[in-house]
């Protein structure tokens, strides 16, 4: 008797067993890349991951739904993850005495500079105003920002891939920024990490310093209380200033 | 570990059905964060296997984002032919977020730890 391929290939496109294999092995393939190469931030494990998922399910013919019914099972513990920043900040903000005041400042400059600067630079490349809209809240997690940009007139949608985007970027050029402007300090580069690029900055953090990931995790939680309210109010401000 | 897990997704329930019922634009993990940090500030200290749960999951937390990422890269056309404008923002920007921010905090805030 011989295997009857094509009737296992059908099993395995449809099962979630193969995307969550599938996910895995390219996300420890990134992993290993990265380690492999001295932890360089360009070598993003998160963009590898993706590039090769891409390509595997492009070359084999699965879609992406089929794909996302079984890596669900991995995106869904972004719930309890973001839930578990809770222990890092509790731990942080028990050792804290002083410094409130500084991480308020950061937080609404950083949130601030988040989305003129995204604004800014859209407009001058002559994007259209419901594509500036989708970028302004671009640096808080997907489900605030997509409430964000359906507020103020921008796509959910473009709003949500602009989102991961931003993660991924904020992860892989951000420690070199932070190195060419001198910033040495573990709780600024944290902060700065978690309010640019959200929960993929903060992933980063927590891989390379305890501190680094604690104000990183600080950072998300506050960025996306700011940005909610920040944003509808500098839209006002910005509609009033424009409308003749 | 599974005591901690279950202390956990209680807290995003919890949050989330916040969320719903008062149809609030904050999601429910955040709420549900929140919440679990009053407790724990509330609390003398973080129970111990809560903590090594926490440290398990969030150390995989790049992880979680790979579908999503996948997902982006199904829905790029949604990006049309703004593209070049779209990427150019969002590079410059994130750029210029993580200076500011981080030079901020930096100049406001002697690290709490850092120096010690």
């Amino acid at each position: 008797m011989t295997p009857d391929f094509g009737q296992v290939w059908v099993y395995l496109s449809a099962s979630p067993l193969t995307a969550l294999t599938i996910t895995l092995v390219a996300y420890l393939v990134g992993d290993w890349l990265y380690q492999k190469s001295g932890r360089m931030p360009i070598l993003n494990p998160v963009l590898i991951a993706v590039v090769l998922i891409t390509v595997g399910i492009t070359m084999t013919g699965i879609d992406y739904w089929t794909y996302f019914e079984g890596a669900q099972f991995v995106h869904f513990l972004l719930g309890p993850a973001t839930v578990a920043l809770a222990i890092p900040v509790a731990r942080l903000l028990k050792t804290m005495r002083k410094g409130f005041g500084a991480i308020a400042v950061s937080l609404f400059v950083g949130s601030a500079t988040a989305a003129i600067s995204a604004v800014f630079i859209a407009e001058i490349l002559h994007a259209s105003e419901k594509t500036v809209l989708s970028l302004a809240p671009k640096s808080v997690t997907t489900p605030i920002a997509m409430g964000i940009a359906e507020r103020i007139g921008g796509l959910p949608s473009l709003t949500a891939v602009c989102v991961i985007m931003t993660g991924i970027i904020g992860a892989m050029i951000g420690p070199y920024v932070l190195n060419a402007a001198r910033i040495t300090s573990w709780d600024a580069r944290g902060f700065a990490m978690g309010v640019a690029a959200h929960g993929i900055g903060t992933a980063r953090a927590i891989q390379i310093n305890k501190n680094a990931g604690a104000f990183a995790s600080l950072a998300i939680g506050l960025n996306g209380l700011a940005t909610a309210t920040l944003i509808p109010i500098l839209f006002t401000l910005w509609q009033w200033w424009t409308t003749p | 570990m599974l005591v901690a897990l279950t202390q956990l997704l209680f807290c995003q329930l919890v949050g989330e059905v916040i969320a719903r019922a008062f149809d609030l634009a904050i999601p429910g993990p955040v709420i549900g964060m929140s919440l679990l940090l009053v407790v724990l500030l509330y609390r003398q200290s973080i129970p111990e296997n809560l903590e090594s749960t926490a440290e398990g999951i969030l150390s995989h937390l790049s992880l979680l984002f790979v579908p999503a990422g996948v997902g982006v890269v199904a829905h790029l056309s949604v990006l049309g032919n703004e593209w070049q404008a779209i990427i150019g923002s969002l590079i410059g920007s994130t750029a210029i977020t993580v200076l500011v921010t981080g030079w901020v905090l930096q100049r406001l805030h002697r690290g709490v730890s850092d120096d010690s």
